[in-house]
């Protein structure tokens, strides 16, 4: 290795190290606030979701709180634990962020939550929906939702409603097997039976063996927890397969008929009954304009559960800062705690005691309304008022 | 050079042209390679500038002290892969297999026998170490394609292990472990992270003359010979298959010595599926490749160029910043990459190859 | 269990077209082309694009895609492959995976991150319910159009002079040019009509495997375990190995569910390491 070559080298590094890494001057006039989401990779589109509700909740509700001016500043961890642990970290550090926002998953959650409880600043989880999360740090408060929450009330249905036995099948991570475990303790607890339980690669391109086993059982239904766009392909297959003529019906939780892709699954969605805390096509005045108004700023984009959590998450950061005047930390926590207000999903409240959402959760069924473009919406037929995490009351 | 000395001894030819190797006297062959090799061994000094820089920048940038440790890390890993590629030659696809190793083995141990990281970060390379020696058979055999795909598959199996066994391993959702007990007993993992960012570049250190005395010995010789002609090098007489088994074990126990500081970094033992991610591997492998390969510090450079690449551009574009790495990658490999690293040769037309 | 076993052949010929293209562009040009499955992901936008926006009908869409994803592999290849082919294989496999990276946001930039549906026409949804199979319309649809093309691609291969010359080139490209060959216009046109196969599984697969912008890395693992499997020699050699992939795959998950993903990555690396070559490759004087 010539001596040149080395030095070129040196050069190089040196003058992208000092471009790149150049101090920043740190505003203090300002209140920040650290909004992390996957805006790439494979859940990029949880990302964009909360982006287009958090930039509309900044558009409604101005910028300023208590003569200060609010920044959101937004960083893509591309949903690897360890970028968004990194990312936290200077978000702290650096730009002295009031509070932290986002969080797509819950590994992602998880790596942050130490930091969280080291620096004192509260961490507002989005969309992550793994029971435990709030428990992994005392500045943890939850604005999305919980898997256990909107996974018991259609077991619950299940049962009432003369499903006697079924058959489970949903993705191999975390929040599938709490799925699983939830919808089958709630429904052996009505009385019901469950005759096989599925598990399906997260990665997986063909569903044909997994439908083949729901076939040979022949259940009442089949409950099923897929990611969104995962569904989507499994809702095709299940009705190319003439199960449901088989006499099996479909029941899952409200992520597999996604809103954001809803309308274009096709007939093989339809009649499908589902138990989620939020639908697009939930009859409110503010849930109406709420829904106009994102798909208006985001080229037709419909908006989902996730955007809404995104939409609360900031209710309460902004709601939090104006009850302490701008300060952060255990102050900025407890103002967070205990908020009751209503959502376009409905009335909710942040939970004092375990820093949770406890909010209504909803049975829908899917059909085509002739009113509302004669699309495929989540149309709402029934609710279970004020559900708390079940995982933290037993 | 035996040839030459026999027909020295022939009646009638000229004594032979000056022979570099030996010097002003007639010094034997085999003095003159240890003499060649000594040469080659020795310190430059640009890196005691890269040491001396290094250090510096803990005291001169303690803002940015958790980029500079990921850095850190990654730059360790990546001079264990080029222990691999650049200087034995195998194109290895699945070489975050014993990062993850090393990171899970690190957090396991933190979280179930003692919260120590030294004692963490030896336990992590001598797991990863196994790991290494362990599936060195797979490498021997096959094409470059046939390589690419084991080691890949290698690693993906792994990975399913991992998410399998979520009980030990927490599966998709991360292993959360202990709190880390203070390094060397005095020193916190602080919130800014500089104490993890001197345990960092300390291991890095140590790693860095490691490989050097490993490359630079007549074994890390023998496997450049290894790594130009396989057949050449095995009919000479070199135990191919040992030195292959070798250099892997070697490069294993360094990528776990870079997962174990990955996952005891923030001061609380961490780790998730992302160590075991294909991604991980070809992240490594893009920034191996942008350092260059074969010097050993391609590794270091490649790092800091890749890291601080991909910050500038997701800070200016969080959505699409992919494409652009993308761009970045086809137009280096297009001009030749060797030419990244020396701007003087950009402007010339024509292969400088 | 037949109808697992229709299922896996459905999947396995479904993958066979899909990378049958990289196997004979790595036999033939000795290239690593890992944005393969970029083109396969090109064919499925212009089959969704042209059903959605403009109604044209699936089956036309399936031509369409296959001359849209070749059209793109001959440019492709005339401008920026060819110069890497003499480079070595790490420099390849990098310039490719930076042309993943690069359509892959290109298409998440106009076309949205989420997956794409295909309506497929009626006559193709449902299926047969006989005796002791069930056999689904669209895989058969499948299953009988990929037959059509090996078919098609083997005749070639061994009745036309054109196939002559591709394997002459394959066994042996400077002879061949030596003895006056194009080969660098066999190269072009052999990376066209591969990169049109991959459109064509594209479209095909949209409904089967899914369609979103990170389809060329999800499905490149598959497509390479095809082809180092089954070797880079023969088209037989791929088919029968994406044949074995697609059922130890269905009835892996099938019968082991709890091992799913485990048995088709461990089975490759037994396979690779007892024949490095691949199971049905013969040696190349290369």
């Amino acid at each position: 290795m010539s001596k040149r070559h080395t030095l070129k080298t040196l050069a190089a590094a040196a003058a992208l190290a000092l471009a790149g890494i150049a101090p920043q001057a740190v505003a203090q006039e300002s209140l920040k606030i650290g909004l992390i989401l996957p805006m790439t990779g494979p859940f990029a589109s949880t990302g964009r979701q909360i982006d287009a509700a958090v930039k509309l909740y900044m558009a409604r509700h101005g910028d300023k709180v208590a003569g200060k001016k609010v920044e959101v500043i937004l960083k893509d961890d591309g949903g690897v634990a360890d970028q968004t642990r990194r990312i936290a970290q200077e978000l702290i550090v650096n730009d002295k962020v009031v509070a932290l926002a986002g969080f797509g998953l819950t590994p992602l959650a998880f790596a942050t939550a130490p930091i969280a409880t080291q620096s004192k600043t509260p961490m507002v989880v989005m969309a992550a929906a793994t029971s435990v999360i709030p428990e992994r740090s005392p500045f943890i408060v939850r604005s999305g939702f919980t898997i256990p929450q909107i996974t018991t009330p259609i077991a619950d249905w299940a049962a009432k409603n003369g499903i006697k036995n079924v058959v489970t099948l949903v993705s191999d991570y975390g929040p599938g097997q709490d799925a699983e475990k939830w919808f089958k303790s709630q429904f052996l607890l009505n009385g019901g039976k469950v005759t096989a339980e599925l598990r399906v690669p997260v990665a997986n391109p063909d569903f044909a063996p997994f439908l083949q086993r729901v076939r040979d059982a022949k259940p009442d239904a089949l409950f099923v927890f897929l990611p969104s766009g995962v569904g989507a392909a499994f809702m095709k297959q299940f009705a190319e397969r003439g199960l449901a003529q088989a006499g099996i019906k479909l029941i899952a939780t409200g992520d597999v008929t996604d809103d954001d892709i809803l309308n274009g699954m096709g007939e093989a969605a339809l009649g499908v009954v589902t138990s989620f805390h939020y639908s697009a096509a939930h009859p409110s005045a503010m849930n109406k304009k709420y829904v106009a108004d994102i798909a208006k700023a985001n080229n037709g984009l419909r908006a989902n559960f996730h955007g809404v959590g995104g939409y609360d998450g900031m209710r309460v950061i902004l709601e939090g800062l104006k009850a302490t005047k701008g300060q952060g930390g255990e102050a900025l926590l407890n103002a967070m705690k205990g908020q009751v207000f209503e959502s376009p999903r409905g009335q909710i409240m942040i939970d004092a005691q375990t820093r949770d959402v406890v909010q209504d959760v909803y049975i829908r069924k899917v059909e085509r309304v002739a009113a509302m473009n004669n699309e495929l919406w989540n149309v709402e037929f029934d609710v279970v008022k004020s559900v708390k995490d079940p995982a933290k009351t037993k | 050079m035996s040839d030459s000395r026999v027909a020295d001894r022939a009646p009638g030819r000229p004594k032979p042209a000056r022979d570099p190797l030996k010097g002003s006297t007639d010094v034997p062959v085999g003095q003159g390679a240890v003499i060649s090799l000594r040469s080659q061994a020795r310190w430059r000094w640009w890196e005691f500038a890269l040491a001396v820089a290094a250090a510096a920048s803990w005291f001169l940038l303690p803002a940015h002290t958790p980029l500079l440790t990921e850095i850190a890390i990654l730059a360790l890993f990546a001079i264990s892969l080029d222990l691999v590629l650049g200087y034995a030659g195998i194109v290895s696809l699945g070489h975050t297999a014993f990062f993850g190793v090393g990171a899970y083995g690190a957090a396991l141990f933190a979280t179930h026998v003692m919260p120590d990281p030294l004692v963490g970060l030896v336990v992590a390379i001598a797991v990863s170490s196994v790991a290494g020696a362990l599936s060195s058979v797979l490498i021997m055999r096959g094409s470059d394609l046939t390589r690419l795909m084991v080691t890949l598959g290698l690693a993906l199996v792994l990975f399913e292990l991992a998410n399998k066994l979520d009980h030990i391993t927490g599966g998709a959702d991360g292993l959360q472990g202990a709190q880390m007990a203070p390094l060397l007993g005095s020193f916190e993992f602080d919130l800014q992270g500089r104490v993890a960012y001197a345990y960092c570049l300390v291991v890095l250190a140590v790693g860095v003359y490691f490989a050097r005395r490993v490359v630079k010995s007549p074994f890390g010789v023998s496997l450049q010979a290894l790594r130009d002609n396989r057949l050449r090098a095995a009919s000479i007489g070199l135990a191919v298959n040992a030195r292959l088994a070798a250099v892997y074990t070697v490069a294993a126990g360094l990528a776990g010595a870079a997962g174990a500081l990955s996952a005891q970094k923030t001061g609380f033992a961490f780790a998730s599926l992302d160590v075991l991610a294909f991604h991980q591997s070809a992240d490594v492998m893009l920034m191996l490749v942008i350092g260059g390969t074969g010097y050993l510090y391609g590794g270091i450079f490649g790092a800091i160029i890749f890291k601080l690449l991909q910050d500038l551009i997701s800070a200016w574009t969080p959505q699409y910043w992919t494409f652009w790495i993308g761009l970045f990658l086809i137009v280096l490999m297009l001009v030749g990459r060797e030419r990244l690293i020396r701007p003087w040769t950009w402007w010339r037309g024509g292969s400088t190859r | 269990m037949l109808t697992l076993l229709f299922d896996g052949i459905a999947y396995g010929m479904l993958l066979f077209v899909l990378a049958v293209g990289l196997a004979v562009t790595l036999g033939l040009m000795n290239f690593i082309n890992l944005a393969h499955g970029a083109f396969a992901m090109a064919g499925g936008y212009v089959t969704v694009l042209l059903m959605e926006r403009l109604g044209v009908p699936f089956l036309w869409c399936l031509p369409a895609a296959f001359l849209f994803a070749a059209a793109a592999g001959a440019l492709l290849e005339r401008t920026l492959y060819r110069p890497m082919y003499a480079r070595p294989h790490l420099d390849q496999v990098l310039f490719s995976i930076g042309l993943v990276f690069m359509a892959v946001a290109a298409v998440d930039y106009f076309l949205g991150a989420r997956q794409q549906i295909i309506q497929l026409p009626v006559w193709l949804q449902g299926r047969f319910d006989l005796p002791y199979v069930d056999v689904g319309k669209y895989r058969l649809f499948i299953i009988v159009v990929c037959a059509v093309l090996t078919l098609a691609l083997q005749w070639i291969l061994t009745r036309t002079r054109f196939g002559s010359r591709l394997r002459a080139s394959v066994d042996d490209p400077r002879v061949a040019s030596g003895l006056g060959l194009n080969v660098n216009r066999i190269f072009l046109v052999t990376f066209a009509v591969g990169s049109g196969l991959a459109g064509l599984g594209g479209a095909l697969g949209a409904e089967v495997l899914g369609l979103d912008p990170t389809f060329p890395l999800k499905f490149m693992i598959y497509f390479l375990i095809v082809v180092s499997v089954g070797g880079t020699t023969t088209i037989t050699g791929p088919l029968l190995a994406a044949l074995l992939l697609g059922i130890a795959d269905v009835a892996g998950k099938y019968y082991v569910p709890k091992l799913g993903a485990f048995i088709v990555y461990s089975l490759m690396i037994l396979i690779l390491v007892w024949r490095p070559q691949g199971l049905f490759a013969r040696a190349v004087s290369r």
